[in-house]
């Protein structure tokens, strides 16, 4: 008798601690319901926050980085000399090779009419090193800037470079506006 | 300094800046009748015309030339990320492994079919989602949007969270079997497990306890995401990383030939949730089908020692003693808990050295000459920020306040864990036969193989 007793005891302390689990999980999932994310966020650089400190392309999971140079081409002054595609003291400077600032080469210069060039940026070969970036704000309009390709991004839940960027450039943003491209550019192409 | 403001201008203006364009355009002729007009329109006018300015500073120091060839400006491309219906489907999927192995495990009993299902795991959320998210890392997003009002989770990061638990709650720790990732890819290579002894166990389960709280700690004071950081086979699973995270992966995978499943039993964070959980979940794995004949035949069986052997008779006649040191361990847990709180708060400013706005504002304080001199790329950051050193010391005060009373919780949690640990050593639970331990078996299915007893 005592060992049924014994027995029905446990079975109520166990019923007891399931539902208060099930009641503690319901409390979680309830609280975080509350002010739930009804989209998603993903990792973008603000390009207006980043400082050109080179680090994304070393701090990101993936070798090269998914943090790439784009070129906002309505902000472009299409200039000759193009602090971001030459290095320092442009005017000494011929469009050689050894003169370029790019060290993977991935801007690529197209004569478009006299005396106007195009830049676009190889993004196979950019490896997000900031280089021209920094050249083209100091220099230039600022129309290249960094912004993380999300055909490349693994969408780590904490970003391995927001965790290093001494400028918190990197922020959440949400999945319905995943870039942030400077100038006068909206999401759906060339305004 | 003067670029700065512009910058920071523009900054918020960069989304709206079509608008005043076309408003700047206008803006010009309007200023010469502003007399006319009300004080409210002059302001707006005013700013508008300001910002106008601003913007056609910044945008104009080299103006977008004319082109008379015809050249068409190419567009920006956006490649779009993954989208969100699909985060929906790995939702559906982690609940259909689960639910297939419940079936495996209560229905047809079959470890090929875990085996089996278990590698569809592995290359489904570990190869093909390359790992994230995960249940594990998880319990980080969850600690961030309940202390960080800026944050919040969304749909599939909760249901991973969530999902594993309730199905544990109600079947037994099916996820780590079958749905882990990082579990998976360890039961693969178990080749000679050895048996661990019960006290070298014991205390390295302690771990799991440390990595969860300072995990916690760490992702409510937004400072890192540790468990992401230091996933072992992350790497592995994305075929590059940096190379001491491949080192680390390599290295528990070496250990887990002879130490079965060493991530799961000795580091996993999420393991501390689920096997609580597990202790009272509503069904479990049984080893056998019907009824033990206590052939021992399974008893070599479990690679992860979550067999528990019959009590010996002998040990029963001590219970009485062993009741009376339950009773005065269970009195000294809130003396642990006080001991511990203690413990850990004292260490709260080493661990606060983490976040980097501490760590910087205790390097600047230290050595004030830095601020004009060094070439550290986060103090140059901060020095072209514009920030005053009082502000940085403020603002990492408030974070170290913020890591004081969380090492509080950390530490009286750790001697909750311990009292509790200490305390269980003597309690006394008579056994018959050979059971699965409810709290630390996996359901990988292997034992049931060895059970001779018709189904």
């Amino acid at each position: 008798m005592s060992e049924t007793k014994k027995h029905t005891r446990r079975d109520f302390v166990r019923m007891g601690a399931r539902a208060s689990i099930g009641f503690a999980l319901a409390g979680v999932a309830g609280f975080s319901l509350v002010d739930l994310n009804k989209e998603k966020y993903v990792w973008q650089i603000d390009p207006f926050k980043c400082t050109q400190c080179g680090r994304c392309a070393d701090h990101c999971v993936l070798k090269p980085s998914a943090v790439k140079c784009v070129h906002a081409f309505a902000l472009c002054g299409y200039c000759d000399l193009c602090g971001g595609y030459l290095k320092p003291e442009a005017k000494e400077r011929t469009t050689a090779a050894e003169n370029q600032l790019c060290p993977t080469a991935a801007i690529q210069r197209k004569y478009i009419e006299d005396p106007y060039f195009e830049y676009v940026i190889d993004e196979a070969l950019c490896i997000g090193c900031a280089k021209c970036v920094k050249g083209c704000g100091s220099f230039g309009n600022g129309s290249l800037h960094l912004q993380i390709r999300h055909d490349l991004c693994d969408d780590c839940n904490e970003c391995a470079i927001a965790r290093v960027c001494p400028s918190d450039a990197i922020v959440r943003v949400s999945i319905d506006e995943p870039y942030m491209i400077k100038g006068n550019f909206s999401k759906d192409g060339n305004a | 300094m003067e670029m700065r403001k512009e910058k920071e201008i523009s900054n918020i203006q960069y989304s709206v800046l079509n608008d005043e364009e076309k408003s700047s355009a206008g803006s010009n002729p309007l200023t010469h009748s502003m007399l006319n007009v009300h004080y409210l329109s002059f302001i707006i006018f005013f700013f508008l015309f300001l910002i106008s300015i601003t913007s056609f500073s910044q945008q104009q120091r080299f103006p977008k030339p004319e082109f008379d060839t015809g050249y068409e400006q190419p567009n920006t491309t956006t490649p779009e990320p993954r989208a969100l219906a699909l985060e929906f489907i790995d939702v559906f999927i982690l609940m259909s492994v689960m639910a297939l192995a419940a079936w495996f495990v209560f229905k047809s009993r079959s470890r090929r079919g875990i085996l089996f299902l278990s590698i569809f795991s592995l290359a489904y959320f570990g190869f093909y989602r390359e790992g994230c998210i995960c249940s594990i890392g998880s319990i980080q997003n969850i600690a961030l949007s309940f202390f960080d009002p800026a944050y919040s989770v969304s749909l599939p990061t909760l249901a991973f969270f969530i999902l594993p638990l309730l199905v544990t709650l109600f079947f037994g720790r099916l996820f780590c079997g079958s749905a882990c990732p990082l579990g998976v890819i360890q039961d693969l290579v178990i080749i000679k497990p050895i048996e661990i002894p019960r006290w070298l166990q014991k205390s390295l389960g302690l771990f799991p306890y440390i990595y969860l709280g300072i995990a916690v700690l760490y992702a409510a004071t937004g400072t890192d995401f540790i468990i992401c950081r230091f996933d072992p086979f992350v790497g592995i699973f994305r075929m590059s990383a940096e190379f001491h995270i491949i080192v680390l992966g390599i290295a528990f995978l070496l250990i887990g030939l002879f130490v079965a499943r060493p991530y799961c039993r000795f580091v996993c964070p999420y393991s501390v949730l689920l096997n609580w959980v597990s202790r009272f979940s509503w069904k479990h794995l049984s080893i056998t089908p019907s009824k033990c004949i206590q052939c021992k035949l399974c008893t070599n069986s479990c690679p992860f020692d979550a067999i528990d052997f019959p009590t010996d008779e002998k040990l029963k006649l001590n219970s009485k003693s062993n009741q009376r040191d339950f009773a005065l361990y269970a009195l000294l847990v809130p003396v642990w808990m006080i001991v511990f709180g203690f413990a850990v708060s004292r260490a709260h400013s080493f661990l606060a050295q983490a976040n980097s706005t501490v760590y910087l504002a205790e390097l600047l304080i230290e050595q004030p000459e830095l601020i004009s001199e060094s070439d550290n790329l986060d103090i140059e950051t901060f020095r072209s920020s514009g920030k005053t050193l009082d502000q940085l010391v403020e603002e990492a005060r408030v974070i170290q306040h913020e890591f004081y009373t969380g090492s509080w919780i950390l530490g009286i949690f750790l001697g909750l864990v311990i009292g509790v640990l200490l305390m269980n050593q003597f309690r006394f639970r008579k056994r018959k036969d050979y059971e699965a331990n409810k709290a630390d078996c996996l359901s990988c299915g292997r034992c049931m193989d060895y059970c001779p007893v018709p189904k």
